[in-house]
This record gives C-alpha cells, structure tokens and sequence, in this order.
C-alpha cells in the first residue's frame, strides 16, 4: 500500500530543509518536489507499508492507498497518533467504520535518562557474562 | 565488457568525511540500539568513543520501523536450558548451543529496560485479569518485580509495540549523546549514511581498520577508521521473486530496506559464514503478510487445509516416517512442508480460521470482552502490518466472520526470527571453557572470525529465535565485549589498507557511468552501457527464483540446477559493476543490490555444499531429499578467500551441551 501525499495539504513543510516524511522514512522514499513545494513518494514499489510517514505528518497530507496488483479499492486506514495512544479509523470497502485506540507510551516523549538509577560498571568484571546492571546488582549468570 | 573505472571525470568529486572513533557501529536497529547502550555506559569513563552509522532515521529504522506486537523472547519463569532446546528443535536439530544460551540468560534485562522506558507491556493482574499496557503501568507493579506478563506462547509476551522501536532508539541516542559529550566528539549518531565496504588493516588484511559509505542526501563520501565495530545492519529481503512483482513487491514479510549488507560485507573481508543455506520462509496472511503467532498461540485459531482438514495433523505420521524424531513436534519448516502438500494436491486456499476461534472465545465470554478480543486482534495487525488490516477492510473481511488465506512467502535470510544464517562468531568464554567447545571459541563474545569485527541481531549465525528483545541484548553482549577489545588494544592504529579516495572513486562509479552515457540514448532507461539497479534486482531474483529453490518452483532445488543458477549469478556480478545511478537515492539501491547479490550467492554456494535436506519445508534438494545426520548434523562454514575470491568450504563438528 504505498503512501501518497494530498496535494492540497502537503505545504512541504513550509520550506524546510527537508519535509517531516523525507526525516522518517526508513527505506528513503519520500521527496520534496522542490518547485511545487509538495513531497511525493518516489518509489512506491519499495514502500513497506509502515505508515510512518502519514504518522508524522504534521498537516495529515499522507495517506496509503492499497497495492494495486492485490488489493480491491474503495478501504482505507488511518492513524492518528498521538505522545501515549494512537487512533485508528479503518473504512471497509462496503463503507462500515471501525475505531480502536491503543496506548504507545507509559512516559513523555523525550524523558527518558538512560543510566538514571542503574549501577556504574564495575571494570573488574568487565570480562565476565552479564551486562553492567546484571553485575551492579550482583547477579550471578547461570552457566549451563 | 570493457572495466569501467571513476576519475570523476564525469561526476562530481564528493567531498570526503573522515571520522575516527573507538568502536564503530554499523545500523541502527535493535542490535546497534543495544550496542550503543551498553558499549556507551562502559566506555565512557575510559574515554573510549562509540559512533553509530544508520542508513535511515534511528527512530525508525530497522526490522522494529513499524512496531510489533509481541516481544517473542522472554524468559521470565523459564530457564534458559529449555529455551536453547526449543531453538534447537525448531532449527533441525544444528545450533550453536553456547551462543543461544547466552543469549538466554542474558535477554530479559533488556525487557525490563524497555517497559522502564515506555514500552506498555501487558499484565495479568493479581486478580487474574489481563489489561494492556497503559492499565499496567498504572497499576505500578514491573515484571522486574515479578508482574506476570500476558504470554501468548512460552517465550513470546503481547505489548502495545507501535512505539517500541521510537522508544529503544531514545535510549540509544540518550547514551551516545552522554559519550560525545564526554569524549568531546563534534558528532557521533550519523543518519542517512549508507555503509558499503569494510577496510581492513594495511597491516593485517584478517583484522578490520574502517568503513566507507556515503550520505543519500549530500553529496558527501565517509570514510569511518575504528579499533573495533559492530556490523548488525539487519537480514535480506528481496533477494527472491516475491509473490507480488508489481507495485506490491515492496509488501515484504521482513523490512525491505533489510539488503543483506550484514553479510555481504564481512564475507568480502573474508569473515567466515555458517548455515548461508538456512533461510526462512513464512507462512503467513497472504498478500499483506500479516503475523499468524498471536492467531495460533493467543487467539487459539486452527489453519486448515479448504476441506477443513488440519494439515499437520493429517500429515503428521507421513513426515515422522520421513524425518524421524526431527518430525515428533512439528517445528516452522515442517508445518510448512505439510501445508505446500495440500496446495500441491489441489487442496488449497489454506485457511486461518478466525471464524471458529471467535465462536469458541463466545462460549466463555461476554459481550464487552468480545469486543475486546476483536481489537486485540486488529491490534494484532495495526501495530506491525498495518497494510494487513488494510487488506481485511479492502475484502470487507471481518474476523469473527470470515475466514482468511494463508499462503507460504518467498525466502528470507535471516539469524534474528525463525532462522539461523549468518556470520561465524565467537561464543562467550565461561560456557565454551566449561564445555571444551574450543572450535567456537578465540577470545571475544560475538566477534567474527576477523579481528575487531563483531556481529549480533541477524548478522550472528547459527543462533535464531532471538527476535527484537534478543537482538538487543546481543547487541548489548557485543557492545561490552568491544570496550573490553579496545581497552585490551590501547595501542592499536587502525590503518586502513588504501587510500580513502581509492574506496570512493568505487563507491561512486555508478554516478560516473550514469553521466558518462546517459545521453547516447533519448531515453536513459534503456541503454546498452549500463543496468539499473531495479532491474539488476529483477534479474538477481528471477535467477535465486529459477534454480535456488524460489516460491515460484517450490522451493524446490539440485545440483544441477544451483550450478546453472550460479553460472548466471557469477554474470550477474560481472554487471554489477556496470550499474548507473541518477542520484543518490538510486546510488543506495546499487549498493544494496549488489549486497543481496553476495548474500544470494552465499545461500546458492551453501545450499550445493550441503549434500541433504536439512531443512524440508525452507528448501528441497531433489536429488537428497532427506535428512542425513550421519554426514551432515555439523556447522557448514564458509568464507570467501580474499586473496582469490575463490570460496572455501568447511564442516565444523556441532556440539550438544544441553541434554534432551
């Protein structure tokens, strides 16, 4: 199901260097049409699918319609993600809606401190099995 | 044809980036997430510096970019004895016992980190019901602390994963952040940098000095210099036909952007591979390739053939008289080979039936928790194949209703999931002196068989069934193992073994050779000078299709057919080097290919080497069909003579350590 982008929303991120979606995407397909200011996915034989792209969009311009060598038409699925749950709205072909909501996240976004609280590493063990926490906690490793 | 070469006569030069560090992490996934946490807390107050290197966004990037559903390694209660001979089991049998035991006893700490982090796992209450993760979290109690996670298997727990890989890289960038700070680096989390060859040392062609690659937004060469790295850059996809060729080839099971760069570039270093000839080949929800895990082990579901026959059950005693005790419990390969059975006899669609589950979930339950059990089920899809619920709604396919397909998918190589290829490493020394294993063992935990060169995730062989959670934590095991390389190397400088600009002038040759020609015809796609890299993946996938055993022949392959398929492989790299690319995004694509190119060979060359069908239902060899223990319950090794090019072969002994 590859992404395309709804011209009348995509404002190409206002001109930054580079649009939201062309930041996210793992597999590089999204590009800024730099004349039009419009993003477009340049590859969509190469799209996963995973919606990562229609999830940061910040003016909800990206949407993903099914494959076509597959997929019947007239469905869709979109997500609104919000910093602990995401909202899906699923369209079936014959018009029926269904909504679901689950969280994502039990902290805000951007707190965690990943060493708050966990023990230093002891280097004179540092060649024995287990990890810096395992070892702070005098966690013995079981050995088969 | 005559040797292209770049002068850059035709393109730009690139600018050239140098950077040095200590350890040097090459992806950006689970396995380099957990790298980069570990490595980060135990080098930095030596003032050792850890820099990673990801092709994409580390927020997304990796085989976890969409999210997933299950975390399918915890052990909680169990011990990690049983696991390691669960793994065996599903892997026929050939393991490397130290390395998943290892990974074992050592894989829940990254659990607990993530549910610290934000990862809302599920949770039976203490009154018995079960709540998500968000209900967990406020009921305060951690699995740390004994909270009873939801199983859904034995191994496998359900967490509300769609954040799960934004969550792991935000530790990850957290604790690389602390090290540039502290050693003072300008910058060590480069994004959009795109890894292609690995350097080895002028001094030591057998120990690794660098990394080059390029930026696929700039036009920037970098060349990397380090004591030691990590190379854990995913599993190949794509290398195979897939069953959609048109606009749907990119609906992969495992992550497309997985090109196999994992293996292709320590095998051109000269790294030893082992069991290249495993592969993975899952069946799953047809066309979107939705998970089947949590419809068999948490929604109870049953697969049938379409006269409703459970094909396993009705082919059970067949495959036991022929694979023996391999066939007692049927392990992924073997479900699999009953189900193309069926297909074959003209008893297919195969069937999911969600249908009966929700009728059997109606007898024991309420309306409210009916309609519970149908959003985990969307769930289910929504948080890691979302386009699978999007297929369901296309169809108008509810599943308390209607059954669904499911269908076998083309081949993946892979060391992370349900299969075992990958590159020979080290083990951890306490078991491997314990158990005398002194073949997979020379001095570091996950270092390959080039000095300084370290894999985990999918790029470590021989040991599946690790999944997400236990690619992190071997990253983790991968990343203290290299501080304790570089503090036991204080006195090393990486040299690399050419000049900089030599690896670029390389990189870049398909810029050059699409500038060079691009107007000798009026449309650039088709000219007789070069070959685009889409279509090179066309005809490298046709060929692994044809004769290496593809969906499209059953997975069916022989001598005589992989030599064939060889002799067109050896060709197809002849014009790899003939690739064009008209940007770099197209630049990226020729890289990859031409590492699922190596990789594809690998599986080929391993797959002739192995004289038995070791793994019935992955792949067939028509001309041994069956399992061969006697010559064939070993390690097949690989390694690809640097001096020559010419690949070797060699049989190591497999060694039990866990009992039956």
């Amino acid at each position: 199901m590859p992404s395309y982008v709804i011209t009348e929303k995509c404002d190409g991120c206002k001109g930054q260097e580079r649009t939201a979606c062309m930041y996210i995407c793992p597999n590089d397909l999204m590009k800024l049409d730099r004349d039009r200011m419009k993003a477009y996915n340049q590859e969509p034989d190469q799209c996963w699918e995973c919606y990562n792209c229609v999830k940061i969009c910040p003016q909800q311009a990206i949407e993903v319609r099914g494959y076509q060598d597959f997929c019947p038409m007239g469905a869709n699925v979109i997500p609104l993600r919000g910093t602990d749950a995401i909202m899906w709205t699923i369209k079936f072909r014959d018009g029926s809606l269904k909504r679901f909501k689950f969280p994502i996240r039990t902290t805000p976004e951007g707190s965690i401190d990943p060493y708050a609280g966990l023990p230093e590493p002891d280097y004179n063990k540092i060649k024995e099995p287990g990890f810096f926490t395992h070892q702070g906690e005098g966690k013995e490793m079981p050995t088969p | 044809m005559e040797k292209e070469t770049c002068t850059f006569s035709y393109c730009a030069e690139p600018e050239i980036v140098e950077v040095e560090t200590d350890i040097l992490l090459v992806g950006g996934g689970m396995a380099c997430c957990g790298a980069a946490f570990e490595a980060c807390r135990w080098a930095t107050p030596k003032g050792i510096k850890v820099v990673m290197v990801d092709k994409a966004a580390t927020d997304r990037s990796g085989s976890v970019a969409m999210g997933l559903s299950a975390i399918n390694t915890y052990m909680g209660e169990n011990d990690p004895a049983d696991y390691v001979k669960y793994v065996r089991k599903d892997l026929m049998g050939i393991i490397r016992e130290d390395l998943v035991y290892d990974l074992g006893r050592h894989v829940d700490d990254s659990v607990h980190l993530f549910e610290e982090w934000g990862l809302p796992i599920w949770r039976i209450t203490d009154e018995g019901k079960k709540v998500d993760g968000a209900e967990a979290k406020k009921i305060g109690k951690k699995l740390k602390d004994g909270a009873k996670p939801v199983r859904s298997g034995r191994w496998q727990i359900m967490i509300n994963g769609e954040s799960y890989k934004v969550i792991v890289a935000e530790a990850a960038k957290k604790a690389l952040e602390y090290n540039r700070q502290e050693t003072g680096m300008e910058q060590n989390h480069f994004e959009r940098v795109f890894i292609v060859k690995l350097i080895p040392d002028a001094d030591n062609p057998n120990r690794v000095a660098g990394a080059v690659g390029f930026s696929v937004r700039e036009h920037k060469a970098y060349v990397f210099k380090a004591k030691c790295m990590l190379v854990a850059a995913g599993g190949c996809v794509n290398v195979f036909r897939p069953r959609s060729t048109g606009e749907g080839m990119g609906r992969t099971w495992f992550a497309v952007w997985n090109a196999g760069s994992t293996y292709a570039m320590p095998a051109e270093l000269g790294a030893k591979m082992v069991l290249m000839e495993n592969r993975f080949v899952p069946a799953r929800f047809k066309d979107g390739y939705g998970p089947v895990g949590a419809w068999f082990l948490f929604f109870k579901a049953k697969a049938t053939n379409a006269l409703g026959e459970d094909y396993c059950a009705t082919h059970h005693e067949e495959l036991k008289q022929k694979y023996g005790s391999y066939a007692e419990i049927l392990g992924t390969c073997l479900r699999n080979e009953a189900m193309m059975d069926d297909m074959k006899k003209g008893k297919g669609p195969i069937w999911m039936r969600t249908d009966l589950a929700f009728e059997e979930a109606k007898k024991v339950m309420d309306a409210k928790e009916l309609k519970h059990l149908e959003a985990e089920a969307w769930e289910d899809f929504l948080d890691m194949t979302i386009s699978q619920a999007g297929l369901w709604a296309a169809n108008n396919i509810r599943p308390e209703e209607k059954y669904s397909e499911l269908m076998p998918a083309e081949p993946y190589l892979l060391g992370s999931h349900a299969g075992c290829a990958g590159l020979w490493t080290s083990g951890p020394e306490d078991i491997c002196k314990k158990h005398g294993l002194d073949e997979y063992f020379w001095g570091y935990n996950r270092m390959t068989t080039i000095d300084g060169l370290f894999t985990a995730g999918d790029g470590c062989g021989a040991s599946g069934h690790k999944f997400s959670s236990g690619s992190h934590a071997e990253g983790r095991i991968a990343g203290k193992e290299m501080v304790r390389y570089v503090l036991e190397h204080q006195d090393y400088q990486p040299k690399l073994a050419k000049d900089a600009k030599e690896y670029v002038a390389e990189i870049f040759l398909p810029f050059e050779i699409y500038e060079k020609y691009k107007n000798y015809t009026t449309d650039p796609n088709v000219n007789p000078h070069y070959i685009r890299p889409s279509l090179l993946q066309k005809r490298l996938q046709k060929i692994m299709d044809e004769y290496v055993g593809g969906a499209g022949y059953w997975y069916m392959t022989s001598k005589t057919m992989l030599e064939e398929g060889l002799r067109q492989l050896e060709m197809l790299k002849e014009d790899s080097v003939r690739m064009a690319a008209a940007d770099h995004h197209e630049l990226m694509r020729c890289w990859e290919n031409y590492h699922r190119i190596v990789a594809g060979e690998a599986h080929a060359r391993h797959i002739l080497f192995r004289e038995e069908t070791r793994y019935p239902g992955y792949y067939f060899r028509g001309d041994f069909p069956n399992i061969d223990d006697e010559n064939w319950k070993c390690f097949s090794v690989s390694r690809i003579n640097p001096e020559n090019g010419q690949w070797e072969f060699e049989k190591i002994p497999y060694k039990q350590i866990i009992p039956d």
